[in-house]
């Protein structure tokens, strides 16, 4: 399979790897995909006060098309509001890597993520507020 | 390090022409060109010997007569000639079932799904968790119409060696036409057709160090057993098998089956040191799972999950190596292998594997190096898997409840 | 001295440039084209840069060429392919198919459908009128060869097409013989499938390809690891295939001068022929520019010259020539060709193919033809001493 050299360049010098404290209140995690499927990408976001991500880390099990998407995400996740985060397509995603259309899955899995960490953090939000 | 050629550790996709093979294709090519059938002039006939004599080294590797061997296109199109071609041959008088093992090469197992459309019925059986056929479980399968099975000596993804000894006799027990792909097995499995219970065997030149394109199919003679042709023309290969043979490739494949008789024995040894040596190495990672039997294996296979690293992106991160996951054959989609599924093995073990096969010039230099790289990549890649950090935060990963995607 | 070699027809030597490309294949250059790494994908480029190169030559896309290992696969991949998925009706080849074209369509028969055989007149060209007849049942598929291997006519497949289309018949075409020797264009001959072979224009044994419609719903005739979009499994022969690619490339760029060189050492040839008073089959009638095919009466015009004994006597004055088809060398048999088309069985049974190439000269052609006329001189004087 031929990849992007965009795709080269985030997999050999993948940006963002690692976790951030899941405990964190002002921590998103989302985790999606399946061992069985091949994927499984874990993104986690820190956002502050002001509603914009501070930090994004990842962790991906997959191939070289999944690895690129997540560490590309967690570059583009840094400074955005969680609304702009939301608003990420996957088209963006594939259309930056230039990935081949066997490798689109990567690039929703990616959304996916995204989509499960703000969820994740407004959940925490909602229940600090309900808890205040 | 990034900048040297690959070391090519894929030996059961293809192996490399081997030079004194390359050295006498070549004069087939230029100076002695010539269509073997044609019997008016010497070149034709110069063909046409070179091309017997070459049918002569191919028997006498594997124990036949001349008159047994079929020239083919390759291993895919003897296992189709001798399923196809038998299976029709024999249907209306022993039936249209046909016995074969999951784990088979796309080739056969694709070939008895088409004899399915045509009407047959077919059991896949599926092997033991280490890859071998449980005997019992065999002969449990076949059926009073069962006409044709077909069980691969050796299996191109995990190396493991059938007892085609006994699963013949079975057959022959049985009435059962007994068809082998043996397209892995040649100069790495002695064979002996006199003495094995087996009327058809399929052959490939480019698995054992000889040219693409060409190959053959072992039809027994006694007892005499039939096929239908599969292609149809000038009556070339008694009728068997038409079409102009390529004398070069006929020439490249008696060479290279010449080589592997008078040379497997001591090369052999020389790769099961070094498949033991990349053995060793490898088991110094944790969790690793050797996939298939260890013992009933050619020297040359070496098939390793590496859990919880997922497999495209391993090959990825080794393109110091070329090796495979999953098969040459099917190593092109996204699904995990179907052999290793076969095997019990989870789909993320599966995803995780890697195929070494070792051949006529690995070095020790090549293992050590390969060690070394695979070492440091599964390390890198481990750092980047959510599935280790649970693993190592002691998280049962197959319990865990993941969503569908 | 080596024979000097009148056999193109049968096989034609490779050509330097075409070694030169596949030798790196051959042995360095050895992965399997479906692997994923490095050895891969060289490989799996040098096949596709091939695919080009054959579908240039054909006039056709790249993704219409499916690469099997011969012509005669590429036949019965056609045949067997195309009408296995169509409700069984007639399958149409002309008289003067080769075998593998016509035999798999008369093994179609245990399978419902129904072998017939179009005739041809005695200049070997399709008759139309009997094609005609014949479209007038249900049609799976009608095959006929672009142009013929044994005397070198040439049919006019476009408009054989156009009926076999009006009849809703599929229609292929053998065009082994033709190309690298007349412009082969896929879309103009209007045709569904079309047979190419490597080792008749100076590529190497062991590569052929069918040239497909894309609409067209063929069977496989090996089923495996689903290389060639799942048409034709098999490890891909890479080197084979290269030395095709190549080769039709070379082939294109000489068409002009292969027309102009064999057509003047043939006209030569069948001029020394009519001075000898020989039958030359099919000459009035369009061929390709380096086949004759001819036979000797004696001048009585009733007892013909044995063709086995001419092609010894020129064998032993070092010329290699067919007597017949390479493939119906083997049986003895008259040519079902000229059979066909109407000649004699003894005549028939006397028949010597001169098919030339571009390494050729007219000193060779002058040669043969006196070795001809000794040796066709003392035999009519054999004849007429046993009268």
């Amino acid at each position: 399979m031929a990849y992007s050299d965009k795709v080269l360049d985030h997999y050999e010098n993948p940006r963002n790897v690692g976790s951030l404290d899941k405990n964190d209140p002002n921590v998103g995690t989302g985790m999606v995909g399946a061992p069985a499927c091949g994927d499984v990408m874990k993104l986690m976001i820190k956002v502050n006060d002001s509603g914009i991500i501070e930090d994004a880390k990842f962790k991906t099990y997959g191939c070289g098309s999944a690895i690129a998407s997540s560490s590309l995400v967690t570059e583009w996740l840094k400074g955005r509001t969680i609304d702009q985060a939301y608003a990420i397509k996957n088209s963006e995603i594939a259309e930056e890597l230039a990935l081949p259309p066997v490798k689109i899955h990567c690039s929703v899995l990616a959304e996916d993520a995204i989509k499960a960490a703000v969820a994740d953090i407004k959940a925490k939000q909602l229940a600090a507020k309900v808890a205040a | 390090m990034e900048d040297r050629n690959p070391i090519y550790l894929d030996y059961s996709a293809t192996t490399p022409v081997d030079p004194r093979v390359a050295d006498v294709m070549i004069p087939y090519l230029s100076e002695h060109y010539g269509n073997p059938a044609s019997r008016s002039h010497p070149y034709g006939w110069t063909a046409e010997k070179a091309v017997e004599n070459a049918r002569e080294e191919v028997a006498k590797l594997v124990g036949a007569d001349p008159r047994e061997i079929v020239w083919t296109s390759g291993a895919t199109e003897s296992n189709n000639l001798a399923i196809k071609g038998a299976a029709n041959f024999y249907a209306n008088t022993k039936g249209k079932h046909i016995l074969t093992i999951a784990t088979e090469h796309k080739a056969v197992i694709d070939a008895v799904r088409e004899l399915e459309r045509q009407g047959f019925t077919a059991t896949y059986l599926e092997p033991e968790p280490n890859g071998l056929v449980d005997l019992d479980k065999f002969k449990a399968a076949i059926q009073p119409d069962t006409v044709l099975a077909s069980v691969m000596m050796v299996n191109n993804e995990i190396g493991v060696i059938q007892d085609i000894t006994a699963i013949g006799n079975i057959c022959r027990a049985a009435g059962v036409i007994f068809h082998v792909d043996a397209a892995q097995a040649t100069g790495k499995v002695v064979i002996d057709l006199e003495q094995l219970p087996v009327d058809l065997m399929s052959f490939s030149a480019h698995k054992t160090y000889g040219p693409k394109g060409i190959g053959a199919l072992y039809v027994r003679r006694k007892p005499r057993i039939r096929i239908e042709a599969q292609m149809h023309g000038g009556g070339h290969e008694r009728g068997m098998r038409s079409g102009t043979l390529a004398t070069h490739q006929c020439v490249g494949m008696g060479e290279a089956f010449r080589l592997a008789r008078l040379e497997m024995a001591t090369e052999n040894e020389r790769i099961r040191m070094l498949r033991d040596r990349l053995l060793t190495g490898l088991q110094g990672i944790e969790e690793t799972y050797v996939n298939g039997d260890l013992e009933h294996r050619i020297p040359h296979n070496l098939n390793i999950s590496f859990n919880y690293v997922e497999g495209e992106s391993l090959i990825m991160a080794v393109k110091g190596i070329a090796v495979s996951s999953g098969s040459a054959c099917t190593s092109a989609s996204l699904e995990p292998s179907y052999v290793l599924r076969a095997l019990g093995r989870s789909d993320e073990l599966a995803h995780s594997s890697i195929r070494f096969s070792i051949g006529r010039f690995t070095t020790k230099e090549d293992v050590d190096y390969t060690i070394d790289l695979m070492k440091s990549k599964i390390e890198k890649l481990r750092e980047l898997s959510p599935l280790w950090e649970m693993f190592k935060d002691g998280v049962d990963i197959s319990k865990v409840q993941w969503a569908a995607h | 001295m080596s024979p000097v070699y009148l056999d193109h027809n049968s096989t034609t030597a490779l050509k330097t440039e075409v070694l030169e490309a596949m030798l790196p294949f051959m042995v360095h250059q050895h992965g399997n084209a479906t692997s994923q790494h490095s050895f891969g994908r060289t490989a799996r480029a040098a096949v596709e840069h091939a695919r080009e190169q054959v579908a240039a030559a054909v006039g056709a896309y790249a993704n219409q060429i499916v690469f099997t290992a011969s012509g005669t696969e590429a036949n019965n991949f056609a045949v067997r392919g195309i009408c296995a998925n169509l409700q069984p009706a007639q399958i149409l080849t002309s008289a003067i198919e080769h075998p593998c074209v016509s035999r798999p369509a008369l093994a179609m028969q245990a399978g419902g459908y129904k072998a017939l055989s179009i005739a041809v007149d005695s200049n070997c060209s399709i008759n139309a009128a009997h094609l005609q007849k014949l479209l007038q049942a249900p049609t799976n598929l009608v095959s006929v060869m672009l142009a013929n291997n044994e005397t070198g006519a040439i049919q006019d497949i476009a408009k054989i097409a156009e009926l076999a289309r009006e009849h809703k018949a599929y229609m292929h075409t053998d065009a082994v013989q033709a190309l690298g020797k007349i412009p082969v264009d896929f879309f103009a001959l209007n045709v569904h499938a079309m047979t190419v072979s490597s080792h008749k224009i100076g590529g190497p044994l062991g590569a052929g390809a069918l040239v497909l419609d894309k609409r067209i719903d063929i069977q496989p005739l090996l089923y495996g690891g689903g290389q060639e979009r799942g048409l034709r499994s098999g490890t891909e022969n890479v080197a084979a295939i290269v030395g095709f690619g190549a080769a039709c490339e070379l082939a294109m760029n000489n068409l002009v001068a292969f027309d102009t060189q064999t057509e003047s050492l043939r006209k030569h040839l069948e001029a020394g022929l009519s001075k000898l008073n020989a039958v030359i089959f099919g000459h009035h009638g369009l061929r390709i520019p380096n086949t004759s095919f001819f036979a000797f009466n004696n001048l009585d015009g009733e007892t013909f010259l044995d063709g086995e004994t001419l092609v010894t006597a020129l064998d032993k004055a070092s010329f290699a020539v067919a007597s017949g088809s390479a493939c119906s060398s083997y049986s003895g048999e008259p040519s079902h060709v000229l059979l066909a088309m109407g000649v004699p069985e003894d005549l028939a049974k006397g028949a010597v193919r001169v098919s030339f190439g571009m390494t050729n000269t007219l000193d060779q052609v002058q040669h043969f033809l006196k070795v001809l006329a000794q040796e066709v001189a003392r035999l009519r004087n054999l004849i007429a001493i046993a009268a």
